[in-house]
């Protein structure tokens, strides 16, 4: 019996979409077996990101329509067999599916996978519900901005209505110098506001703009940063104690020992 | 109907009079008492208007003899009924006074987009974010950080006061006054309390031991009595 977990932020533009796929990704790379699921119809984005797009038949609305069965919409990743998506439909409408069946889907795939991670549109109306129906577990993404913490809360709020566990935060696209100076909120502020539990913090990075563009999630790449926390994310969904990434650019030995005999670089 | 034992006493304090009507009788034939007593009063045009408190002793009055009592009253001009003073009071009202003047406690985190209301006064053990709202028909009280809109006394006690641990809010409000935080990015400040200046007549701040000083019976039954 698998663990559905919704990435949901009520403002759009945030990293829903790039962090369900990257989550997806790494925990493929832990060996889980790991369904996606995209709940945005009408503006579907994740197979894009994954680099499926051509590769689409059948979609949500079909399967909610019986018009194919649950595996057959289901497309396997071009680098993991472990890793499929339910891809969302372009041409129909978030109206077309209800929260019952979306339960009634994440339950049917429950069975067969670790891990369902379902990728929540913007806004808190149907589609959001739909998206929630199914979950176990939430994780909420946020950027260090302050429209984005205020929507985050506001569906915080609405997600501690639902039966499920306190959702999760991931802080998304930190810059580091501007939260130095105080241009940003910094992480500290955005958890003491939000007061949930801090899953993982990742820095904006270009490689991830540039890996969603070619269809090769960015937890793919061994040494990006980006990167390594996504999968950090991904280690603790499983339990692993890993602790928070440094924000402080990376220092050469020659640095440390400078700092250490408190000489000034 | 000329009984030996009186059922209006009329006594005359520095604030007016005070009429105590017996609690035994029928309320008719209190009304006719009153009536025959007040033509005997001889009260010329110059005297100033008399405020009448009218004493009922244990006896009750709905809202309509309440209404039937002061017109009988009124009718002489130069009286108005200044308050009525029961010693009863219905399960009902005793119920709303209860309400009105408990400390309810609420724990949680009010989010954006949320709303708690309360009738009485709010004990509010966690934080009100930026967006979210809260409302006591008496005082609120934040025990974590208070950052979006706090209302007091909505149903017009002006004597409500918002306190918090840590006070940021966007909005203050009580009673039908309102203050908002200022344009700049401003730090927030512990432990202090918000309440309405007699005479500016708008909400200021100041530490939370200062506005003991300034409303001693903040928490006294008298006070919640009065008020409620």
């Amino acid at each position: 019996m698998g663990e559905a977990i919704v990435i949901t932020s009520g403002k759009g533009g945030v990293g829903k979409t790039t962090t369900t796929a990257n989550l997806g990704t790494a925990l493929a790379l832990q060996k889980k077996k790991v369904c996606l699921v995209d709940t945005d119809i009408g503006l579907r984005n994740l197979d894009v990101v994954m680099g499926l797009e051509n590769r689409i038949i059948y979609d949500i609305v079909d399967v909610v329509n019986e018009r194919c069965k649950t595996k057959q919409a289901l497309i396997t990743d071009k680098r993991f067999d472990c890793l499929h998506l339910l891809p969302a439909a372009q041409t129909s409408d978030k109206s077309e599916v209800t929260p019952e069946a979306v339960k009634a889907i994440v339950e049917e795939l429950k069975q067969d996978y670790d891990y369902i991670v379902i990728d929540c549109p913007a806004g808190i109306e149907q589609g959001y519900k739909n998206a929630v129906a199914g979950a176990d577990k939430a994780i909420v993404i946020t950027t260090p901005e302050k429209s984005s913490v205020r929507d985050a809360d506001r569906i915080i709020g609405l997600l501690e209505q639902e039966e499920m566990e306190s959702p999760k935060l991931v802080i998304n696209r930190i810059r580091n110098h501007m939260m130095k100076n105080g241009d940003m909120l910094d992480v500290d502020e955005i958890v003491n506001i939000l007061s949930i539990d801090l899953l993982g913090i990742v820095i904006d990075d270009d490689a991830v703009i540039k890996a969603s563009n070619s269809g090769e999630p960015i937890a793919l790449k061994p040494n990006s940063k980006a990167s390594i926390a996504y999968r950090n994310i991904a280690r603790r969904i499983l339990g692993e104690t890993v602790p928070l990434m440094k924000l402080d650019d990376q220092q050469g030995v020659l640095a440390k020992v400078k700092k250490f005999f408190g000489i000034r670089s | 109907m000329a009984g030996s034992t009186q059922k209006v006493m009329i006594k005359g304090t520095r604030d007016g009079l005070t009429l105590r009507l017996d609690d035994q009788c029928s309320f008719q034939s209190i009304l006719r008492e009153l009536q025959e007593q007040l033509s005997m009063n001889g009260l010329t045009d110059e005297h100033p208007m008399i405020r009448v408190t009218i004493q009922l002793g244990n006896r009750y009055l709905n809202d309509e003899q309440k209404e039937e009592l002061a017109a009988v009253i009124r009718e002489k001009q130069k009286l108005v009924v200044d308050r009525i003073e029961s010693d009863v009071l219905t399960k009902k009202e005793a119920l709303e006074w209860k309400e009105n003047t408990e400390i309810n406690p609420i724990a949680k985190t009010v989010r954006s987009g949320q709303l708690i209301e309360v009738k009485g006064d709010l004990l509010l053990i966690g934080d009100v974010n930026p967006g979210g709202q809260v409302q006591a028909t008496g005082n609120i009280f934040v025990m974590g950080s208070l950052r979006g809109i706090a209302h007091a006394g909505y149903d017009g006690d002006t004597n409500a006061v918002i306190a918090a641990s840590y006070m940021q809010p966007s909005q203050l409000r009580i009673a039908d006054q309102l203050s908002r935080s200022p344009d700049y990015e401003s730090e927030g400040v512990y432990m202090e309390c918000g309440y309405i200046d007699d005479s500016l007549e708008k909400i200021l701040m100041d530490r939370m031991q200062e506005v003991i000083k300034k409303r001693p019976d903040l928490v006294s039954f008298e006070r919640r009595m009065i008020n409620g």
